[in-house]
């Protein structure tokens, strides 16, 4: 085989950026709708109403929006850090066109009602069976690919990506495991409290290894590539990433405090969240240290503010997620707008701004132009998206705080001093800050998605010869 | 009560969660005996441009992740959390939440102990005492009988003077205590002509349009199919059946003729819960008094 004529596969990378886009528009919106309905009741309209909508916009913004955006990157990243070509031949179209038509599938049932009734996992049998179809084949493409590398060492990004991709395949099967009944309806093999128990293993981890580790991949190709800076630590990388991938698979019960689940298994889900905050910061100072030195590019380059804005909400998130954990918080916290606030910290602030720096890195580099077609609009885009997500995420914090309190305070006699209503109402003020500050991230992905086309329009796409270098010895 | 089905999944769990623990500390002690070059890269590159520091780990982090250790250690001492093993200080979360119960009783009993000696009608007169009511009541009745007391369909007004079971103090206790079945056997054997001659004469008796012919022969059949054995002969009701009133203007499912066929032909159903074990004596009296007040003044 000729090394010189050997191109990198960029059209799969093109394709899953290009959808990262639309698709995270398209769940955005959703979550501006439903957020719009928690506001204005009267636009629960049939079956567009907020219980059905609502997991139509998680799933399209983890899995579609999210999703692309980790197959762009890591398939952009395996193969410029394996200095090889993308492996797996068909399988690689497959992994695009099935997870597009799971996503497809997934904005039809939803809103018709089919739905497992797992938290993230809501999807029917059928296409459950699709999604391990493309998953499987995505770990060919990846793995195959890492397998006929032309470098002697794996560079850290590969470890991430590669432990989400194993991680979620696990999660994914033995979560869904179900009987099913007719083509729309299965029943779960678990019962009860380890139903709940599975759900929520496969709920945190889907946090763990779907929006941490896999976006961790991206930020560690992509800041050191903006930033121009060798990783900080590489001690630290080994670390921080076995440490992860190991306590991360135990922090589900914190889901679960003060439920039919075991006294033991609560302690163990709540020190081992504790645990995690370690190994959590390890991720954001080696990303946020790899700018030290450089601190100056911050001033002038947007995709650059992405990425290190996303990685302080990282370390913002992964703090307050151990101390929710904490039983005697949880408490507080539990089932109120906190938890919403807290998932859209790292939503918002941590997995999608480090995809949208991740991609604004990749578009022009796909479409054969050195740089966006306006820098002025990403910078636009950046400040836009930063005030949406601090609206977002305060407005959720303190209507979860006062939810709480409201919910625990008690009369004299021992009778509860609100009722579940005037915490509704006392919430309104809030939940229209927060459709607000959704407004707001959304624009900016509208702003994104005009940039996108304009640089498209005038680019010519190149094939990208694979490097030929092989990472030596010092 | 074991959570485990063997003694093996016990051990398994004790042994599983003390070698994690027990590894995270293992991988931070190899780790930190790496030989560090500070300033310096590791010597691969990839992609024309990636590189990594052989930097140490910062000592801050390294203490950090060290302290969240040892929380781990001493919590699983102090408390459950390695399989069956209780735990130091005994914590179990069903204790608890027997504690904060006893606590809230404490506080909360000799309230109520003083208007439970009191007679119902001086505590209806109290203050306070109608004021825990009211939070008695937007606790435990509202969702049935309405945030204003005023009822909605199949659940009786509670401010009018109408009593279906009396309206007594003994009797609203009692109401609350054991709660209520209001049973209307259903009549449609009568046959659809009687049922709407019955309709109309229901009708007549508190002064709604009706059909003056079929309520005449309504009266009769009201007498000979078996209503007056419950509403009595004057359809003035019987409280110790729970048979209503049908002669006042209020009406527990509708007044229409239509609602009223449905009534006769169907029967009605209807349950009040018992309140005594889960609510005790104390609260039962206070809220008796709430909700004869209610009415009072009417």
């Amino acid at each position: 085989m000729s090394v010189t004529k050997t191109t990198y596969n960029d059209k799969v990378v093109r394709q899953f950026a290009v959808m990262t886009v639309i698709w995270g528009i398209v769940g955005m919106l959703v979550g501006v709708i439903i957020a719009a309905q928690l506001v204005w009741p009267e636009l629960n309209i049939g079956w567009l109403h907020f219980g059905r909508l609502r997991a139509l916009h998680t799933n399209a913004v983890i899995f579609a929006f999210g999703g692309s955006a980790l197959f762009a990157t890591s398939y952009w990243v395996v193969q410029r850090t394996n200095h090889t070509r993308l492996w797996g031949g068909p399988l690689i179209p497959f992994t695009f066109w099935g997870w597009q038509v799971v996503i497809l599938l997934a904005a039809i049932t939803l809103p018709l009602g089919i739905t497992q009734a797992k938290e993230y996992a809501e999807l029917e049998w059928p296409i459950d069976i699709l999604i391990t179809l493309v998953w499987v084949s995505y770990a060919v493409v990846f793995f195959g690919t890492i397998a006929k590398r032309t470098v002697s060492h794996i560079y850290v990004a590969n470890w991430f990506f590669g432990a989400f991709i194993i991680a979620v395949a696990l999660l994914h099967l033995v979560n869904s495991a179900a009987v099913p009944i007719t083509l729309t309806k299965s029943y779960s093999a678990y019962s009860g409290v380890q139903d709940a128990m599975i759900q929520w293993w496969y709920g945190h981890n889907a946090v763990g290894f779907f929006l941490t580790a896999g976006f961790l991949g991206m930020m560690y190709y992509f800041v050191p590539k903006q930033a121009g800076r060798p990783v900080y630590s590489y001690r630290l990388s080994v670390v921080h990433f076995w440490a992860l991938i190991f306590t991360y698979m135990w922090a589900g019960p914190h889901h679960l405090h003060y439920t039919a689940l075991p006294d033991w298994t609560q302690s163990v889900g709540m020190v081992f969240s504790l645990i995690l905050l370690a190994p959590s910061w390890g991720g954001m100072i080696n990303g946020i240290m790899t700018l030290s030195g450089a601190w100056h590019k911050l001033r002038d380059d947007p995709i650059l503010k992405f990425l290190i804005t996303s990685l302080s909400f990282y370390g913002m998130s992964t703090f307050e997620g151990p101390m929710m954990a904490i039983k005697t918080v949880n408490a507080l916290s539990h089932y109120t707008d906190w938890t919403v606030g807290h998932v859209h910290s790292g939503a918002l602030g941590w997995v999608a701004m480090v995809s949208i720096g991740s991609i604004y890195y990749l578009l022009p580099k796909l479409f054969g132009k050195t740089e966006m077609y306006s820098t002025k609009l990403v910078t636009t885009h950046f400040w836009i998206a930063t005030i949406g997500t601090v609206l977002y995420i305060a407005s959720m914090w303190i209507a979860g705080v006062m939810q709480g309190l409201m919910w625990r305070a008690v009369n004299v006699d021992g009778t509860l001093a609100y009722s579940f209503v005037e915490s509704v109402k006392g919430s309104y003020p809030f939940w229209a800050i927060r459709w607000l500050g959704g407004v707001l991230f959304l624009s900016g992905m509208l702003i994104m998605a005009y940039n996108m086309f304009k640089t498209m329009a005038g680019g010519k796409i190149q094939d990208v010869p694979v490097n030929a270098a092989v990472a030596h010895h010092a | 009560m074991s959570d485990f089905v063997s003694e093996f999944w016990n051990m398994y769990v004790i042994v599983i969660t003390a070698a994690s623990v027990f590894a995270c500390i293992a991988l931070l002690y190899v780790q930190s005996k790496a030989t560090f070059t500070p300033g310096k890269t590791m010597g691969h590159v990839w992609d024309d441009t990636l590189e990594e520091y052989n930097n140490p780990m910062p000592m801050w982090w390294s203490w950090l992740f060290l302290i969240t250790i040892v929380f781990t250690v001493i919590y699983f001492t102090l408390y459950p959390g390695l399989g069956n093993v209780k735990g130091m200080l005994g914590w179990t979360s069903a204790n608890a939440h027997q504690a904060e119960v006893a606590k809230m009783d404490a506080t909360v009993k000799p309230l109520f102990a003083k208007y439970q000696a009191m007679d119902v009608k001086a505590v209806a007169g109290d203050k306070q005492a109608m004021e825990m009511g009211k939070n008695l009541y937007l606790t435990y009745c509202m969702q049935c009988h309405g945030a204003d007391a005023r009822g909605a369909k199949g659940f009786p007004n509670l401010t009018d003077s109408d009593w279906q079971w009396g309206g007594e103090p003994e009797q609203i206790k009692a109401t609350l205590n054991e709660g209520r079945m209001g049973v209307m056997p259903p009549h449609a054997q009568v046959g659809a002509d009687t049922v709407k001659d019955l309709a109309n004469y229901v009708r007549s008796l508190s002064g709604l349009p009706n059909d003056s012919v079929r309520a005449a022969k309504g009266k009769e059949a009201f007498n000979s199919v078996g209503c007056s054995g419950c509403h009595g002969p004057d359809a003035k009701g019987m409280q110790a059946l729970g048979a209503p009133n049908l002669t006042d203007k209020v009406w527990l499912y509708g007044s229409s003729e239509a609602v009223i066929s449905e009534t006769i032909n169907g029967g009605r159903n209807n349950k009040m819960p018992a309140w005594k074990e889960f609510l005790g004596d104390g609260k039962i009296h206070v809220l008796t008094a709430y909700v004869y007040s209610l009415s009072q003044g009417k």
